[in-house]
């Protein structure tokens, strides 16, 4: 009896360890000057100069086709891809981070319906796709299979983390071939183009702005942050803390991992504890339990912001709240599919390639509702796929490629 | 096999009983969880109003539902590691095949009551005739349960179902006196604790914990321990469907919804003082358990605990609390913590004598259990504890 207790309590300990163990992101597998380089912005993710940047790059009229906001550019250092240029139809070889979030979906839905277009217009012949499921080691097996194996022409990778996936990428730069990293970033300056839109720090910049001038000073704001970690959700919330804190506005914070039920606990105990007075998010994900939490609890809306996602946009419209939707915009999907042909064709591409992003403010929440009606909720309105074949039925049936 | 004094106890004598029975393990649950919502009370008096504090039932009643099923799994001497991930599909299934659609509500529930039955049927037939652990089984079963909604969904969230359908787990009995509002997921708690409460006094109830003290000895008794053994898992995956039902309610659909809730029973079992193992352990208790764990994450919140602290001061609290729990339970074993050790025999002279303890160890552990008034560690001789100590495993 004594024996077997001792056992299967030991047991259910590893168990648990393991279970906790593969949650954490951390680069067990980067090069140790890699992982130094992490544990230091754990401690601080806050960047001046690059809450400098973002601040002055949300205030630029970016250069580019206008109505193509994915082919868009701000402050741009163009690079010459002339000794790239060559004919026929490229292979391209994609290793993804995961799809494993909506706003992740609805992008890999785009670049597909993109990557269809390319292959009429005779500029990319295949993409081979290897999706990392969340996993840094799974990633650099991805990456490593690519170069060794994958026959390809062009690599376009987007990272699951920034420091562990460094050395990886630096072995694609090493083949010669044109690699494109996009959304997350890497820390070499190899890659012919790095996309991405303009920042975490502007996401938390626009929010907090927001919050500060619709609220008062000593009001409480809760903050709901998906999981740590991750640079561009801990420097939205790196920018966001920093003005709260400034404006005498009172913010704690949650991680939640986007569990609506933790959601609805962490604001019910909020609310128990005192009036609440705004929600910020850093990701959409979940804002419809935090507002049926108001609900539940019978006390008046907060001032809130979430996300371009629809389950959001539509509870925004039918509460009538007072709120804000940041984007990060899910357009820059197609980009590097788009950024393969121009590499390709030896056009010049901007060395760090920034996308317009832009918030849904209040006024235009109509439009962009009547423009995707049909979506489902995990859709998100900037996605930006309006002229590609396949719209909107292929969004709207959201069936994974 | 008595301990009792034969003059009837003087009012000390009772206020000692008490004592003893809230420091047993038994009892300490109850110590923990009332030392955590006056703890909650003084950082936040509101709490303590009726309104709120049935909100917190709500709260708590699917992890509460879970835990009375994995109780009766741990109670028969196995563990159920599935059931946080078929809260997981449940959620998944309901918002994906009822969308908008009212009238698909029934149909809906009805499959996903048969999915869950036939999950615990899988599980229960592999262990019994497979003679697979069930930690492995439903170790396997949690991956496929989790690697088939990641197929299905891609590890996002889809809609929400018809507002009817969450209503269960959302809404409730309206304009109340006193609580304001009495939620469904109370009624279905309330419903679900006293049926098990009512199953694990019947016959069929305290087989469970026979089979989980001594299987040998219970075969041997004429039960048919294969059928004892996977209607634990049936109820247990049944219960997780409930939670599924509830949760879809409370919070909506996310391929998050259910995570890590097969480690919140197990711990909410172990801490109302359930043995891992089987064949000790109160149902009641268990749900203390799942209370004193919500009410500590509660506090945690109040207390307003940075949130990147707050899961290891989770952590640790959650250990010394079962350590706590074992230790007593170890020293009550060894019969010399909460009872005067003088009139039994050393543990060391028992060990001379494991045969006549074999002979009667099933017997202590399923009556323990039918009776919360007999808990008390006087009622029984540590002498058998401590056989049952040396026996090696049963």
């Amino acid at each position: 009896m004594r024996r077997k207790f001792t056992v299967v309590s030991a047991m259910v300990g590893a168990l648990a360890l393991m279970t906790l163990a593969g949650c954490t992101t951390d680069p067990n597998v980067a090069a140790p000057s890699a992982e130094a380089e992490t544990t230091e912005e754990a401690v601080e993710w806050f960047d001046q100069a690059l809450f400098d940047k973002q601040d002055a790059e949300r205030d630029v009229v970016p250069e580019g086709p206008e109505d193509q906001p994915w082919l868009q550019y701000i402050n741009a250092e163009m690079v010459d891809t002339s000794s790239f240029a060559s004919e026929g139809a490229k292979k391209a070889c994609f290793a993804n981070a995961s799809i494993s979030n909506p706003w992740r979906q609805t992008g890999w839905i785009t670049m597909n319906q993109q990557l269809k277009v390319l292959q009429e217009a005779g500029a990319i012949s295949e993409m081979e796709t290897r999706d990392a499921q969340d996993s840094d080691d799974t990633q650099i097996a991805d990456i490593d299979y690519f170069i060794n194996e994958g026959n390809c022409d062009v690599f376009i990778i987007s990272p699951n983390s920034t420091a562990a996936m460094t050395p990886a990428v630096e072995r694609a730069c090493d083949t010669g071939k044109p690699v494109i990293v996009f959304d997350r970033g890497v820390q070499t300056d190899c890659p012919v183009t790095f996309i991405h839109p303009i920042g975490g720090f502007a996401w938390g910049i626009d929010t907090a702005e927001f919050l500060i001038g619709e609220l008062e000073e000593g009001d409480k704001v809760v903050a709901l942050r998906i999981l740590a970690g991750v640079d561009v959700l801990e420097q939205r919330w790196a920018a966001a803390e920093k003005l709260f804190d400034e404006a005498g506005i009172e913010a704690v914070d949650y991680f939640t991992g986007a569990d609506p039920a933790e959601i609805k606990k962490i604001i019910s105990d909020e609310l128990a504890k005192g009036d609440v007075q705004g929600v910020w998010m850093d990701a959409g994900d979940g804002a419809v339990a935090a507002i049926e939490a108001f609900e539940d609890a019978g006390v008046d809306y907060p001032v809130m912001t979430g996300e371009d996602e629809m389950s959001f946009l539509r509870k925004w419209k039918e509460t009538g709240l007072t709120g804000l939707a940041p984007v990060y915009s899910n357009f820059q999907w197609r980009t590097p599919l788009l950024a393969v042909q121009k590499i390709f064709a030896g056009e010049e591409v901007p060395k760090e390639w920034v996308l317009p992003q832009s918030p849904i403010a209040a006024e235009e929440v109509d439009e962009y509702l009547a423009l995707n009606e049909g979506m489902p909720d995990g859709h998100y309105a900037k996605f930006g796929g309006e002229d590609l074949p396949g719209y909107p039925q292929v969004w709207e049936e959201r069936v994974m490629p | 096999m008595t301990t009792v004094t034969e003059a009837a106890p003087t009012t000390g004598e009772r206020i000692a009983a008490l004592g003893r029975n809230l420091i047993s393990p038994r009892g300490a649950v109850f110590l923990l969880l009332a030392v955590l919502l006056v703890a909650i009370t003084i950082l936040n008096p509101s709490f303590a109003e009726p309104g709120q504090f049935i909100r917190f039932i709500q709260r708590v009643a699917p992890v509460a539902i879970v835990a009375i099923g994995q109780y009766f799994v741990i109670v028969g001497g196995e563990f159920d590691l599935s059931m946080g991930s078929v809260v997981t599909a449940q959620v998944v299934i309901a918002g994906n095949l009822i969308g908008e659609d009212d009238a698909k509500s029934i149909p809906v529930l009805l499959l996903m009551l048969a999915f869950g039955a036939l999950i615990g049927l899988v599980n229960g037939l592999i262990v019994s005739f497979l003679k697979v652990p069930s930690f492995i089984v439903t170790l396997g079963m949690m991956l496929a349960l989790l690697g088939g909604v990641l197929y299905w969904t891609g590890g996002a969230a889809t809609g929400n179902p018809a507002d009817n359908f969450r209503e269960i787990g959302r809404g409730g009995i309206r304009d109340l006196p006193v609580i304001e509002i009495l939620p469904w997921s109370v009624v279905v708690l309330a419903a679900i604790l006293a049926l098990a409460i009512w199953f694990s006094r019947r016959p069929f109830g305290r087989t469970i914990i026979a089979l989980g003290d001594n299987a040998t000895t219970t075969g041997f008794a004429g039960a048919r321990t294969w059928w004892v053994k996977t209607s634990t898992f049936v109820i247990s995956s049944l219960s997780a469907t409930v939670a599924g039902v509830l949760l879809v309610g409370y919070a909506g659909v996310h391929p998050s919804v259910g995570r890590g809730y097969e480690f919140i029973a197990i711990t909410a079992v172990v801490l109302g003082g359930v043995v891992l193992g089987g064949g000790r352990g109160w149902v009641v208790a268990a749900v203390a358990g799942a209370f004193a764990l919500e009410a500590l994450f509660t506090l945690l919140n109040f207390a307003g605990i940075p949130s990147t602290w707050r899961d290891a001061v989770q952590g640790v609290i959650i250990i010394l609390a079962v350590a706590y729990a074992a230790t007593t339970f170890r020293a009550r074993r060894k019969g010399h913590a909460l009872e005067a050790p003088a009139s039994h025999p050393s543990p060391d002279a028992s060990q001379t004598s494991p045969e006549t303890a074999n002979q009667t160890s099933p017997a202590p552990g399923a009556k323990e259990s039918d009776d919360p008034s007999s808990a008390r560690p006087a009622a029984i001789p540590s002498s058998q504890r401590a056989d049952n100590e040396t026996k090696g495993g049963s």
